[in-house]
């Protein structure tokens, strides 16, 4: 077996949403994996707020890349790359991680790397289960992404097999937490109340379903509206709400489809791994569901526990540390933080020449 | 000394450094929309213009604003990351200040205004280029009207509404080497410079925008 010391020793910083996170790995072995979040100070806006979000990363960020350097026990001058996320996400965010990257790996005379916040939530996984199956099958759940990805080298081709046509499966677990006053954010108080109620007690509609439907396509905005309409017409009757029957027939409706595209896409494919990310894979009726569903299929599940598959920088420097392995090219000083990244670049590599990045700029500084 | 100086708070993006006497090295360029990507191969091409590396700094000094926020965050980011990097004091300069400064105005009172958008103006009273008068500010300019009558005025907040700013006249931005040659004065008087920190001087728009979060691609 080789020395793990050969393997790259890389920090990651990832802000694309609410979360500074600042994650050291070497190869696949995680080494530190700090967060600070700023989900507190968006709770009363029921979701989050780019400005809000923005000053925090940069109040975060030192302080956070000071405490994943104490918490791995290595020092910056022995890292071997900085990898950080450079879309997509919220503009604002990505720019102040974009910078903090920048600098970073320019002060210490290190490469950069400009890696997809999506190909991260999927290589995060070789942290926790070793090296990805290639190809790998990805279903990423949060409130961002509800996407279904196809990979055969997480570094160079990450292939969309499906994708939400309106609302992200964690965006409607947050409108129906707000609809029956649960707080925000709803994945984890309406996964503590199914627990205790009835997923058959109501039939809520299951989208995209239909026969002549987009095989792999996700959409949750009709589901979020026929439950809150089920809510309302409850409370207009002066009934009291179930909630935790609803908690329980709402979720089923949304991992039941899920679930069932997931499987469906490997088959399809000849993959026999499925591996689960994001944020709604820390749901546990989701887990429960897809490790039944794929039993049945005979496709292995992988999904990283909680913390790893909310955001964080562990999964950047995961994805930072392959990128080195297979001698992917750095990133240019005048990287650009691109909002709307497509999936398919897991990477952003330096150019010759001096390039624009046209899309992020409308986004960047309206 | 060595001061590396940068500054983002107004559409220039202009980094200096600066040996606590002369300014050794420059950049500025205009170009409201791109500091991400402009910022750190200015500061490569002034580092090899001066033909010395990053690690001799000893000092870093960067333009706290007040500014538009995105841009603002580039600059002190930037400031921040190489602090801890290199082990060395980073210092805040008042945006504003270094405009005053590079207006050598040696009597004034006179107005400094910045764009801050919105149909507003980051603004602030001098009494000369190293004495500043009132707290950073932003307001309408014709809100303002009364404070500023009757006097010379500097910066694009001010060249942007002449009603308000009759006599308005350059600099238009702020000058990296600027902010360090005010620096550079102060720390050789011993005088103790602001902390690093924003001064945004607006709460942040608490708008949850519609379909927040979505970003996988269509
Ligand atoms: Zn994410």
């Amino acid at each position: 077996m080789a020395d793990s010391r050969d393997e790259p020793l890389v920090l990651g910083i990832e802000t694309s949403c609410d979360e500074t996170g600042v994650g050291i790995v070497r190869g696949t072995t995680l080494l530190a994996d700090a967060i600070a979040s700023s989900v507190d100070e968006h709770a009363r806006f029921g979701g989050v707020v780019p400005e809000v979000a923005s000053r925090a990363h940069l109040e975060a960020m030192v302080p956070t890349i000071d405490r994943a350097l104490k918490e791995a026990g290595v020092s910056a001058r022995d890292l071997d790359g900085i990898a950080v996320t450079a879309g997509p996400g919220l503009a604002g965010a990505l720019l102040v991680g974009v910078s903090a990257a920048k600098a970073y790996a320019y002060a210490l005379g290190k490469p950069l790397y400009g890696v997809n916040h999506l190909a991260s939530h999927i290589c995060v996984d070789q942290l926790e289960h070793g090296a990805l199956p290639e190809p790998t099958m990805a279903l990423l759940v949060s409130g961002g992404h509800s996407s279904l990805l196809l990979s055969s080298d997480i570094t160079s081709d990450v292939r969309p097999m499906g994708a939400t046509i309106d609302d992200a499966a964690g965006e409607a677990f947050d409108k129906i937490a707000r609809v029956l006053n649960l707080g925000f954010p709803g994945g984890p108080v309406i996964d503590r109340y199914a627990r205790e109620g009835d997923p058959a007690a109501i039939a809520f509609p299951r989208g995209l379903t239909g026969p002549r439907d987009p095989a792999y396509d996700f959409s949750f905005s009709g589901l979020k509206t026929a439950v809150a309409r089920w809510i309302e017409a409850k409370r207009a009757a002066g009934e009291e709400v179930p909630v935790r029957d609803v908690a329980a027939s709402f979720q089923e409706a949304v991992v039941d489809v899920l679930t069932r595209k997931a499987v469906r896409a490997c088959k399809d494919e000849g993959v026999d791994h499925l591996m689960i990310g994001g944020g709604v894979a820390a749901n546990s009726r989701l887990r429960a569901l897809a490790q039944e569903r794929c039993e049945a299929a005979g496709i292995r599940l992988r999904v990283p526990r909680p913390k790893l598959c909310t955001d964080n920088g562990a999964m950047v420097a995961a994805l930072g540390a392959e990128m080195v392995a297979r001698g992917r090219p750095a990133s240019s000083w005048d990287l650009s933080a691109d909002s709307s990244l497509p999936v398919t670049d897991t990477h952003v590599p330096g150019q010759d020449h001096d390039h624009v990045h046209e899309v992020s700029k409308e986004n960047l500084y309206s | 000394m060595l001061l590396l100086a940068l500054d983002t708070a107004t559409p220039a993006v202009t980094v200096a450094l600066h040996d606590g006497t002369d300014v050794i090295a420059s950049s500025s360029q205009v170009d409201a929309r791109r500091h991400g990507e402009l910022l750190l191969p200015a500061v490569d091409r002034v580092l090899a213009e001066a033909g010395v590396r990053l690690d001799a700094v000893t000092d870093i000094v960067v333009g706290i604003g007040p500014g538009p926020y995105t841009g603002l965050r580039v600059g002190l980011m930037t400031a921040d990351t190489f602090g801890i990097a290199l082990g060395v004091p980073v210092h805040g300069v008042c945006t504003l200040d270094g405009l005053a400064y590079a207006a050598d105005i040696e009597k004034g009172p006179f107005v400094v205004a910045t764009d801050a958008r919105r149909k507003e103006v980051y603004w602030a009273r001098y009494a000369d280029s190293r004495t500043r008068l009132t707290d950073p500010a932003v307001d309408r300019p014709a809100d303002i009207a009364d404070q500023v009558a009757g006097l010379p005025a500097v910066g694009a907040g001010a060249l942007l509404y002449p009603d308000a700013f009759p006599s308005a006249h350059e600099p238009e931005h702020v000058s990296a080497a600027a902010l360090a040659g005010l620096a550079a004065e102060k720390l050789a008087a011993g005088e103790e410079l602001p902390a690093p920190r924003p001064l945004y001087l607006r709460r942040p728009d608490a708008q949850v925008p519609k379909n927040y979060k979505v970003v996988t691609p269509k």
